[in-house]
């Protein structure tokens, strides 16, 4: 809830997550960057001082500022995603602040979907431990694409760099090896205030950014033409007026990648072909559009599309499939079985299927496989091997986090059950070759 | 900074985000409304609502909840744009309850709780499945755990353990016969960014969040604009002060702001430079308890 960004000239957006608990000083270092970012205001401090008081704590327990929820004020904990939004001159950023331990791997893994940035906090006392390793595997699993490694507590290790330097290499190995791009590790003290918006003086060894620093200047908004585009259809826009007789425009947010006019473009799944004639940017007409703008499209060819359809370049379409495999995790408190049928929501659509198969369940701790699990229950990772009512273009989702993710839904009263990848969990075993599967597996 | 050069801007990315939102709840609901009070959350709403769906007219009709206590150039703003635009606009009056004898002044004379019956009376008197929301996670503790889709059930109620997790894009409103859900396009967004997208799209608001004079009185450490509502009373001396809405509700529990911010610009840096949030500001309700708004939240309000 954190308020009132304070920086009218912040340009671009990003938005990062944190996992971790009060141990690791977590909710010292969110603190420390909401505060010396002098994001929270006079009112929220005096409400918080107010809250601390009167339960008994003499220093204001920065905690209180985002346990927005009855419950979590009386058990002292955060329960749920707290989003708390700052900024600073140069940036504008969007937290998606979750609890670490292992009962909210669902909320770490809400948090992380959206996240292009996570920032994973080690206790330099303990180095790397379960709870760091299972951090890194989500994110990973998550295809974050920024890693941070913030090494917490170096004032209670004397500020050595041997210290710092172990846990970083340890972690870095291990991320990089679950397929994560990038690790910066940096040496901070959240209760001190070292590296966390200003440098340290403790620690001359370290030349690089501090926290704050990082996160104003990693650079955000990929490439588009790194990822082949997507475009699901959200609604066609047909305003049948006499300005407007035969406008047809379809609407939709870019899922990947970028379009221009005249691009040769496929519909699926019916697979049909035509070329873009004009781009409408919410009220511009561009040339070109990329991710993750929300445009309308207008094709040369009176086509039968619709919400639910994908467009996607002729020359890099996906192939439709009926048979899905994918890394999952559940987030309903009642357990999937094989079996169950459920809705599957893919992208702009929504159709029956079935899991046929819980192949393995997946301990993040140490990445052990355990198979036939027989279900999965809440906070569970699992292999799952689902077969949809009707093809989908769905993607890996190593490649495209927006159009290779899913939900499976309960089509009895609404629940969401589950969150999906489809394809295999982490880079390492991506490189193996995938299943043979002759109904028409993709990947 | 080397910004990639397809980086959006923070506002372009927040705008891209409630259009798609909005996009997203015209292709699966069948009687989506749009709540609409005249304030600038609103007002911004119905401006991202009019960009996802031109050159066609927004697919959606307004509601106002009308708690008779209401600024009369919000209201006249109100039904100017509803005039302008073509647009249907259902009015739920919390005078008519009080009139008919279903719901009761308090003895504070504050309107706010009252409005959540009107509320939901007529979102189940018109069906509607969808019922967007200008509140932002930004305002208050309670909102910052809501989601972008709220599911509620036949009583309006809101639970916030029963939340449904909300993943990537991925928006869940499947919801039975009589339940609604709550959409809320500006989750993301803060009163700052309202503010910058105001001035930058252009968007007209009603006068009074600009600084002007008017007779005020000094209730709860609020400015309230004296009215047939109920202000002031013995004690209370009204004075004529330079000021101007950082938030406009019922008047019986907004407060104004001492302010010389005449232009949008203005407005801007005074926010940027402020000390306080805009409800701690401004709204006398917020002040009841820690968990004031989560409780109304549970009971079907905004």
């Amino acid at each position: 809830m954190i308020s009132t960004t304070q920086h009218p000239a912040a340009t671009t957006l990003l938005r990062f997550a944190t996992a971790g608990s009060v141990d690791d000083g977590k909710s010292t270092l969110v603190g420390r960057l909401l505060h010396d970012s002098k994001s929270v205001l006079a009112d929220q401090l005096q409400a918080l001082e107010h809250a601390s008081r009167s339960r008994g704590q003499d220093t204001p327990d920065l905690a209180l500022l985002t346990d927005g929820l009855r419950a979590e004020r009386e058990q002292g904990i955060t329960i749920d995603v707290a989003y708390r939004y700052f900024a600073t001159a140069r940036r504008r950023f969007i937290l998606a602040d979750t609890p670490g331990h292992v009962q909210y791997t669902r909320n770490m893994v809400t948090g992380a979907s959206t996240a292009e940035l996570t920032v994973i906090l080690v206790d330099a006392r303990n180095g790397v431990v379960e709870q760091t390793r299972r951090h890194a595997a989500i994110a990973a699993l998550l295809r974050v694409p920024l890693v941070v490694l913030a090494v917490n507590k170096m004032d209670l290790v004397g500020y050595r760099e041997e210290t710092f330097a172990a846990i970083a290499d340890e972690l870095t190995a291990y991320a990089t090896q679950l397929g994560v791009p990038e690790v910066t590790a940096i040496p901070i003290s959240a209760l001190k205030g070292d590296n966390v918006v200003e440098p340290s003086p403790h620690m001359d060894w370290y030349g690089g950014p501090t926290v704050l620093e990082h996160l104003e200047s990693v650079p955000v908004g990929n490439a588009p033409a790194q990822s082949p585009a997507r475009f699901p259809v959200q609604y066609v826009i047909r305003p049948q007026s006499p300005e407007h007789p035969d406008h047809r425009g379809y609407a939709g947010q870019i899922a990947a990648g970028s379009f221009r006019v005249g691009q040769e473009v496929t519909v699926l799944p019916s697979g049909r072909t035509t070329t873009i004639t004009g781009i409408d940017l919410l009220g511009e007409s561009v040339d070109a559009a990329w991710t993750p703008q929300s445009v309308s499209l207008r094709l040369a060819d009176q086509l039968d599309v619709s919400r639910g359809d994908l467009i996607a370049p002729s020359a890099a379409a996906p192939s439709v499939t009926q048979d899905i495999e994918a890394t999952v995790c559940h987030v309903a408190d009642r357990p999937l079985t094989p079996g169950a049928r459920v809705l599957i929501k893919h992208a702009t659509r929504t159709v029956k299927a079935l899991v046929k198969d819980i192949p393995s369940r997946l301990g993040l701790d140490d990445l052990s496989p355990h198979p036939a699990p027989g279900s999965l229950a809440a906070n569970d990772i699992g292999q799952v091997v689902i077969r949809t009512a009707e093809a989908l273009p769905i993607d890996c989702y190593a490649d495209s986090r927006c159009t290779g993710s899913f939900l499976l839904i309960d089509p009895a009263d609404g629940t969401t059950l589950t969150a999906g990848m489809a394809g295999h969990a982490f880079a390492e075993q991506a490189t193996e070759a995938p299943a043979e599967d002759d109904e028409g597996w993709d990947f | 900074m080397n910004e990639s050069p397809y980086a959006l801007s923070h506002l372009d990315a927040l705008e891209s985000e409630a259009v798609h939102i909005f996009r997203e709840v015209a292709g699966e609901f069948e009687r989506p409304v749009i709540l609409f009070s005249g304030g600038k959350d609103s007002i911004v709403m119905l401006h991202l609502a009019m960009k996802a769906f031109a050159p066609a007219p927004v697919p959606f009709g307004l509601l106002h909840v009308d708690t008779g206590h209401n600024f009369p150039e919000v209201l006249d703003h109100r039904d100017r744009v509803v005039a302008t635009h073509g647009l249907t606009l259902h009015v739920a009056s919390v005078q008519d309850y009080i009139d008919r004898g279903v719901l009761r002044e308090r003895p504070d004379g504050t309107r706010n709780p009252l409005q959540t019956v009107p509320l939901t009376q007529a979102i189940q008197d018109q069906r509607f499945d969808a019922v967007f929301g200008g509140g932002r996670r930004d305002e208050e503790k309670a909102r910052a755990k809501e989601r972008v889709f709220s599911l509620r059930d036949e009583f309006s109620q809101w639970d916030p353990r029963r939340q449904r997790p909300e993943l990537w894009q991925l928006y869940n409103g499947r919801h039975a016969p009589g339940e609604h859900v709550r959409v809320f396009p500006l989750s993301n967004w803060t009163e700052l960014d309202v503010w910058q997208y105001i001035a930058r799209e252009r968007i007209e608001l009603p006068s009074i969040y600009f600084a002007h004079r008017r007779e005020v009185f000094s209730r709860n450490g609020m400015w309230l604009t004296a009215g047939e509502w109920g202000g002031p009373k013995d004690g209370e001396i009204p004075e004529k002060r330079q000021v101007r809405y950082r938030t406009v509700g019922d008047m019986s529990c907004t407060g104004a702001v001492d302010s010389d911010a005449q232009t949008l610009e203005q407005v801007i840096a005074e926010i940027a430079a402020s000390r306080l949030t805009e409800r701690g500001a401004t709204r006398a309700d917020d002040k009841l308890s820690e968990a004031a708004m989560e409780d109304r939240k549970r009971e079907g309000y905004f």
